[in-house]
């Protein structure tokens, strides 16, 4: 991380963060919490069995608004987002004109208006390029002063339909304008866990009362990133910059599931001509899911071999609470990506067996 | 018991007659967060001051364990392979990581103190 303490940036709930016990680190500029007191065992353990709140704050927010603004943003993603209804949100990927992965996003539909949110390490990036991308008539507006709030686990819904209850009523994917605790609230029933859950968008200056609300409701516990690398981890997300880059493809990264059929037959957003030759003749190497035998985490850039060559690279891994034993996902060449099959992986030079195991690693809880 | 001594690196050390049994600290196990497994040395394996022996791995995160002082490895903790969170239940005590043989007692004796690791802790915090 190059930036130094004094030139973090901090997000509404920093306070409350400290408060809390948070212990602050930086990330994609920001100081966020790792973790809070109770470590990032029992807060990944307690997303999965009751409720946790997560500060992604740090997340770029924007609305595209104007006639033609799902078709202009259709230029730089394969995603389907002329198709997208009303009150319905979908994850997509922004692309390089050579059919590498700019960003993942989540786009919604709310009407009168696209709301986008992006990575915080990215979001610079991807605004000039979505900016330079629209016609006369779209307009993009940054959502500096939004904060965005993340309520995951299986008794996440529940507890905040108590202070909403038309929340309940939302599907997977689906989003909507609430208003919570006083606090006007957009709230998608998505998430990166892997659990149900909700994220909500809610005013920077009433973001603190508002997490304040959600943290007294019952077996909501605040949890940090550590916590939600693991969740996702276990969940098979991708996490920009170590999972999925400007390198690898959507074929490679497994998410051709994000391009939209009419998407495949008209091939006019930016790197299609990468996408539709390695659809057709199959990438060269693809995203896997890998299970280390024992207990020792191998962690991103470890190198992955088979048969004593190199065949492909770690990009994240760790430990899994849920497993119980360590996790990894990776790209290793086409040969060598069906599940079952046996892998090196060299933790500090010595070779520790691995297979190539299904996504996700623990079973995805959505609401659908 | 003998007192405890203490390393820049987060290791401790204790010197009782011929052995030495080598640890990490309590701030060391806190920075850390939740010990999910240890790589430890070989028995007989010889050791120089400094040299990385042993590994703690996390739920985030890799750190070596270094040697404090010379020496040769005597044993290993195997009640960590079952159980690595003995290291942050009791990392001074079932915690240990591994024990030296053929150490230099005035080396030992020449690392910090509780008093002086507290002060550096501080200083660095």
């Amino acid at each position: 991380m190059a930036e130094s303490d004094s030139a973090l940036l901090e997000t509404p709930l920093a306070s409350l963060h400290r408060e809390l016990g948070g212990r602050m680190v930086p990330f994609a500029g920001y100081a966020m919490p790792v973790q809070y007191p109770a470590g990032i065992m029992q807060e990944h353990l307690h997303c999965r069995a009751a409720a946790s709140l997560f500060d992604v704050s740090h997340m770029g927010q924007a609305e595209l608004v104007g006639e033609g603004a799902a078709k202009a943003l259709e230029a730089l993603t394969p995603a389907d987002v002329q198709g997208l209804k009303p009150g319905r949100q979908r994850y997509g990927l922004l692309m390089t004109m050579a059919g590498g992965i700019f960003d993942d996003f989540m786009v919604a539909n709310l009407g009168d208006r696209l709301f986008l949110v992006v990575n915080a390490s990215r979001k610079e990036q991807d605004l000039a390029l979505i900016g330079a991308a629209l016609p006369a008539g779209v307009s993009l507006r940054p959502l500096p002063d939004r904060a965005l709030i993340a309520l995951q686990g299986p008794q996440a819904v529940a507890s905040i339909a108590t202070l909403a209850p038309g929340i309940a009523d939302l599907s997977f994917m689906g989003i909507g304008a609430f208003e919570i605790a006083g606090v006007p609230a957009i709230v998608s029933r998505s998430g990166y866990t892997g659990e149900d859950g909700v994220e909500i968008s809610v005013p920077a200056e009433s973001a603190e009362k508002f997490a304040r609300a959600l943290l007294a409701l019952p077996g909501v516990q605040p949890a940090g990133l550590g916590a939600r690398d693991s969740l996702r981890l276990e969940a098979g997300l991708c996490l920009y910059g170590n999972d999925i880059d400007e390198t690898t493809s959507p074929v490679e990264a497994n998410l051709v599931w994000t391009i939209g059929k009419r998407r495949r037959t008209e091939w006019n957003f930016a790197g299609a001509e990468r996408v539709r030759q390695e659809l057709d003749t199959g990438a060269r190497r693809l995203r896997v899911g890998i299970r280390p035998e024992g207990r020792q985490p191998a962690r991103g850039h470890t190198e992955v071999h088979a048969g004593g060559q190199k065949v492909g690279e770690v990009t994240s891994g760790g430990f899994g609470p849920s497993v119980n034993g360590p996790v990894a996902m990776g790209y290793v060449a086409r040969e060598h990506a069906a599940d079952g099959t046996p892998l090196d992986l060299m933790v500090r030079g010595k070779p520790l067996a691995a297979r190539v195991a299904p996504l996700p690693f623990t079973p995805h809880r959505y609401a659908r | 018991m003998a007192e405890l001594r203490f390393t820049k690196d987060h290791e401790w050390i204790r010197l009782e007659g011929d052995i030495a049994t080598v640890g990490i600290t309590d701030h060391a196990q806190n920075a850390l967060g939740d010990v999910v497994f240890v790589d430890l040395p070989e028995a007989g394996r010889e050791v120089t001051e400094g040299e990385s022996v042993a590994v703690v791995e996390s739920v985030k995160a890799a750190s070596d364990v270094y040697a404090p002082v010379a020496g040769k490895v005597a044993e290993s903790n195997a009640a960590l392979s079952e159980n690595p969170g003995l290291i942050n239940s009791d990392p001074t005590g079932q915690g240990w990581f591994f024990k030296l043989e053929g150490v230099d007692a005035a080396a030992v004796a020449g690392l910090m103190d509780e008093a002086g690791y507290a002060a550096f802790v501080e200083s660095a915090a």
